[in-house]
């Protein structure tokens, strides 16, 4: 299937190392490990050091993740518990 | 942050304002926003929120050199840009200068999933970032309501925002908060006012008798004294305008100089000189009284003196005015082409009363006339209930006494009314009230004028009539004869009368003089007459006295000369002796 070849870019946005931040960064890389192998690229961008990104992507809620490629953008928010959610948001898993 | 937890005790002990450079609105919150803190702007939709928080930028940007943010979440920066640029605000420019920035926050729930905790740190930092890299010292977020549609974790909302108006405060910002004005008696549907408690502006659009104002509230404002009123507002090509309702004092200058009317009798019957400078004069009367020809003779003769008039038409149009007043030998044109009068005529339907006191406003701050004439102020009535327009006047009476204007105002009373009282019930507020009115008598029907009141001077208490002519107007004393007042034909009448009267004596008299010569004649006849009698009667005896005594001579002459004869005297020697 040609689908199973996309390549997942995916950005990680936080402020600091926050509990909520690193909760979602663990989750993150336990769903791609688990549903993405070696198909995805994570980039963590801590918004404390370089606040100037935020505007770019439109970044309010932290943390955040976007989905940059495949498109279109997608976002989710929060601290990625519910792995339901973030495999329908990132359209790993169809609806 | 120690240096903004000063600030905040600096703010305990005298809550310095910042001024928002709308006019009019840092009169009603003596001073403007509270300095500092969060200001909550609420309204419904299209209340001018944005357009107001917006100002309050870029007054700050050009006019106080205080760089503002503006954080959008519902335009986006260009349309924002393009939205405001028709009030001459250049937000390109004023990026470029770094006076101003616009950032836009995108919220779409349907790109947006949320699962587990967050919170808004991201946009924290973003309007920190914002803050600090302009040094901005005003804030504005347009509408932060609009997280809520974007958002489903209230708690996590509500408990953000509470620490986003403490980061505002802490960041020692002067910020703006609005908000869609909520169901019933709440002000905002999420209920921010519970988080901005220092002040709250309530922005409202009504619409009355199908005219709509916007008008202006400040619910509460901590620590200051305000205005507590409603105070309608425009939005107009130069921003956002707030008027005050009426000025707070009465104190102002007034000026004793004289300025006439244009009617030589009229300024006879005020005490000589006319109207004072700088009052309010009504001139009030029944339909087709003569109230705009009295209006056009004071423009025109303020404008003959070299002055500015300025006349407000919300009947005729200006060119209307102009022909009409020709056939009464009044010619504006030349006033109107030499730049001395200006005409502003617009329907009272046009807009709301208060865009007209705007109007009016700024016409004559722009125009800067020595007079002003309204024509008539019975038609706004049209457009608000009759508090409203006195408000209006009040308000505008005001303004102009400040700025040593005068005015004339016509109005328009019902016959039924016996013009105790105009409509508008400006009577109390002028200083000057001409009346005129109509005398019907005999079939037709006259005009009358006469003063009602005129503060601070002598003036007339005769009813006057009031002739309008192809050569102008006049007033004329009516006639007061035997049979009561009379007017128009009737005077002609009883003066016709009275030349015959006039006439006939004239006759008489003169038929009298006529024989009382003739009789004079004649006894001067008999007199000279009888004089030649006495002559010749004198003459008759006289000539006998001569006679006798010529006898007497000639007789003792005779005798001499007997005498001579018989002695031989020298008769010479003789006649000398006896002499």
């Amino acid at each position: 299937m040609e689908e199973e070849v996309i390549n997942y870019e995916l950005r990680l946005y936080i402020a600091g190392k926050t509990a909520k931040s690193v909760t979602a960064l663990a989750n993150l890389k336990k769903y791609c490990e688990e549903h993405l192998k070696g198909q995805y690229t994570i980039e963590v961008i801590d918004l404390l050091v370089k606040p100037q990104l935020a505007e770019g992507d439109q970044i309010f809620a932290i943390p955040t993740l976007v989905r940059k490629v495949p498109e279109p953008i997608r976002k989710i928010i929060g601290d990625l518990s519910n792995e339901e959610k973030v495999l329908v948001g990132l359209n790993i898993r169809p609806r | 942050m120690t240096k903004s937890q000063k600030k905040q005790q600096l703010n305990i002990k005298m809550l310095p304002k910042t001024p928002t450079g709308i006019s009019g609105l840092d009169e009603i919150t003596d001073g403007g926003l509270p300095m500092g803190r969060p200001t909550l702007i609420c309204g419904e939709a299209g209340c001018g929120k944005t357009l107001m928080s917006l100002e309050f930028i870029v007054r700050g940007a050009t006019t106080y050199n205080e760089p503002g943010v503006f954080m959008a979440f519902e335009e986006k920066a260009e349309e924002l840009a393009m939205n405001v640029a028709s009030l001459g605000f250049d937000l390109q420019k004023l990026q470029e200068q770094n006076k101003v920035r616009l950032d836009h926050v995108h919220i779409d729930r349907s790109e947006i999933e949320e699962t587990g905790e967050y919170d808004l740190e991201g946009l924290f930092i973003r309007l920190g970032y914002a803050i600090d890299s302009i040094g901005a010292k005003r804030v504005v977020l347009d509408t932060l309501e609009n997280l809520f549609s974007g958002l489903s974790n209230q708690t996590i909302l509500r408990a953000e925002l509470r620490r986003l108006f403490g980061f505002l405060k802490d960041k020692g910002v002067t910020a703006i908060i609005t908000g869609e004005r909520g169901e019933g008696t709440s002000l905002t549907r999420q209920g921010l006012e519970e988080y901005v408690s220092d002040c709250v502006i309530l922005l409202d659009h009504r619409v009355i008798n199908q005219i709509s104002t916007r008008r202006l509230r400040v619910v509460k404002y901590r620590g200051s004294q305000h205005g507590t009123n409603e105070y309608p507002f425009l939005i107009d090509e130069d921003g956002i305008s707030v008027l005050p309702v009426t000025s707070l004092r009465l104190e102002k200058d007034v000026s004793s100089e004289r300025i006439p009317s244009g009617i030589p009798a009229l300024d006879e019957m005020l005490g000589g000189h006319g109207f004072f400078k700088g009052s309010s004069v009504l001139v009030s009367g029944t339909a087709g009284t003569g109230k705009t020809s009295i209006a056009a003779y004071f423009a025109n003769e303020t404008c003959s003196q070299k002055k500015k008039c300025m006349y407000f038409a919300f009947e005729e149009s200006p060119n209307q005015i102009i022909r009409n007043m020709q056939s009464i030998n009044v010619n504006l044109k030349q006033y109107v082409d030499n730049g001395l009068l200006k005409f502003h005529a617009s329907r009272p339907t046009l807009y709301g009363l208060e865009m007209h006191l705007v109007s009016i406003y700024k016409l004559i701050k722009q125009f800067r006339p020595d007079a002003v004439i309204l024509d008539p102020i019975t038609n706004l009535i049209t457009v608000g209930s009759v508090s409203e327009v006195k408000s209006m006047l009040v308000r505008l009476i005001d303004f102009l006494q400040e700025e040593q204007i005068t005015v004339m105002f016509t109005a328009l009373s019902l016959n039924t009314i016996v013009s105790e009282q105009t409509d508008e019930g400006v009577s109390s507020l002028v200083d000057a009230w001409l009346l005129v009115r109509d005398i019907e008598a005999n079939g037709e029907r006259n005009r009358g004028m006469y003063i009602m009141k005129s503060r601070g001077m002598k003036h007339s208490n005769q009813v006057r009539e009031f002739i309008i002519t192809d050569k102008g107007l006049d007033l004329v004393d009516v006639y007061l004869g035997p049979e009561g007042v009379l007017t128009g034909s009737a005077r002609e009448a009883q003066k016709l009368k009275e030349k015959t009267g006039v006439a006939l004596r004239d006759f008489a008299l003169s038929r009298k003089d006529k024989e009382i010569m003739r009789k004079r004649k004649m006894l001067e006849a008999k007199i000279s007459n009888l004089q030649a009698e006495f002559e010749s009667t004198e003459e008759e005896l006289n000539k006998i006295y001569i006679e006798e005594d010529l006898k007497q001579q000639i007789i003792e002459k005779n005798r001499d000369e007997i005498t001579k004869m018989r002695r031989g005297f020298e008769p010479e020697t003789k006649i000398r002796r006896k002499k």
